[in-house]
């Protein structure tokens, strides 16, 4: 059960100044931290044996710090059930009860931070918004395809926010409102057409799970694209900046690498459109540059 | 972050299991659209021996047509070609943003009217063929 590798002895020997005493309580003190997390391990697999109800994760496992860990592995956790227990919850019982060393990121535990999306049984997913009860055993766990892996389920998510920079994704506009405190009002019919983009949570899903955006490291992707629709559909921006929206949108490796596989949209965890939004702004884009005099 | 860890394409290559109905979608369409195109060569290479006089031509076919196999290839063919178009005519709803939200329905709908289409032909392709 344990998959905690040993802790190296370390060549004590190589430092003469180190006392025979010390060494002797270091060696006491890695005993005892061995012997602790021994009977915690016992414990937490005597709580998921007795426990009526217990599911198996089956867990990727890299480090790239420990040699030991450096081959990529599964490993296998038994974690006991309770109602509307999540993935995340789940991960962080393994973490807390089996090994502390199972690296994962996590915040708000309410598929808002976006920062727990996972590879869960073959697709993508929010950890704390999948219920396990809704997965078949043995739940695999991996980090998200398409990036690269720093550490167990964690992955480099830096080209992902490359991307999301790279399109502006903040309000802009040149038409600023005469009086210094009036408001700049939406209608409520743009507000419903840019709605459902606004909900992206930058947790990279659809990016994982875009075989072009794996395959064309340049292609912004549809988190990218969505946020720029959420800017370009705004029509409080107004004309130019959509004109210079359109023009970041339109270039070889934006709107046009989409091939509507619907992969981000059957993903994404707060069921934003995403193809639909990136064939509108296609649409956009041929209109844009469409001219018939 | 000292390293990561590129898991390389071996790991892409076998993701094809959880592929959902608009991947297989894209996959079939690029695999029928490579095979209409290769078609196209053997057509015209056909073709090209009326270039050669009515009767090359004429022996060609026949030879050709009397062939088992070939008659297969045809079916195989036709299926190709019915796919591609069906679900063409899918691609350009998805491209006019029409009926997004069935797009998974629309490719089996195209499948399943392939298939129908297909099964339907055989025993005009096969009519007539000794083995």
């Amino acid at each position: 059960m344990s998959t905690q590798v040993p802790e190296a002895v370390e060549e004590e020997s190589a430092t003469e100044t180190a006392s025979a005493g010390k060494q002797k309580r270091d060696a006491k003190k890695r005993e005892r931290a061995e012997r602790v997390q021994e009977q915690r391990e016992a414990e937490a697999a005597e709580k998921a044996r007795s426990a009526d109800d217990t599911f198996h994760l089956k867990v990727f496992r890299y480090d790239p710090e420990v040699p030991e860990k450096q081959e990529p592995r599964f490993d296998d956790f038994h974690v006991p059930y309770k109602q509307g227990m999540t993935v995340l919850d789940a991960l962080m019982w393994a973490r807390d009860h089996y090994d502390s060393s199972l690296t994962f990121r996590h915040s708000c535990r309410q598929a808002i931070c976006g920062s727990d999306a996972l590879f869960v049984n073959g697709s993508q997913r929010l950890g704390c918004k999948t219920q396990l009860s809704d997965l078949s055993e043995p739940i695999r766990v991996e980090p998200l395809p398409h990036a690269d892996v720093v550490k167990d389920l964690v992955v480099d998510m830096e080209h992902f926010y490359d991307q999301m920079e790279s399109v502006e994704p903040y309000f802009q506009t040149n038409s600023l409102p005469d009086g210094e405190l009036d408001e700049q009002r939406q209608t409520r019919e743009n507000r419903e057409k840019v709605k459902m983009s606004t909900r992206c949570i930058w947790c990279s899903a659809c990016m994982s799970s875009c075989n072009i955006a794996a395959g064309d490291n340049e292609y912004l992707g549809p988190a990218a694209i969505n946020k720029a629709y959420r800017f370009a559909m705004d029509e409080r921006e107004g004309e130019d900046m959509k004109q210079r929206r359109l023009e970041i949108l339109e270039q070889e490796h934006g709107v046009w690498r989409c091939q509507t596989q619907f992969s981000c949209t059957e993903v994404c965890p707060k069921d934003i459109p995403l193809t639909e939004h990136i064939q509108e702004l296609k649409r956009e884009a041929i209109k844009n540059n469409l001219k018939f005099w | 972050m000292s390293q990561s860890y590129n898991r390389g394409l071996i790991e892409d290559f076998s993701r094809w299991r959880e592929f959902s109905a608009g991947m297989w979608a894209w996959i079939f369409h690029k695999f029928t659209g490579w095979v209409l195109v290769g078609y196209l060569f053997t057509h015209i290479a056909v073709l090209s021996t009326a270039l050669s006089g009515a009767a090359a031509y004429t022996n060609t076919i026949q030879a050709l047509e009397s062939l088992l196999v070939v008659r297969i290839l045809e079916v195989g063919l036709l299926a190709v070609a019915v796919f591609h178009i069906l679900n063409g005519l899918r691609l350009l709803f998805v491209d006019l943003g029409v009926g997004l939200e069935a797009q998974d329905k629309s490719f089996y709908a195209s499948l399943i009217l392939t298939g129908v289409i297909v099964v339907a032909s055989v025993p005009t392709f096969l009519s007539g063929v000794s083995i």
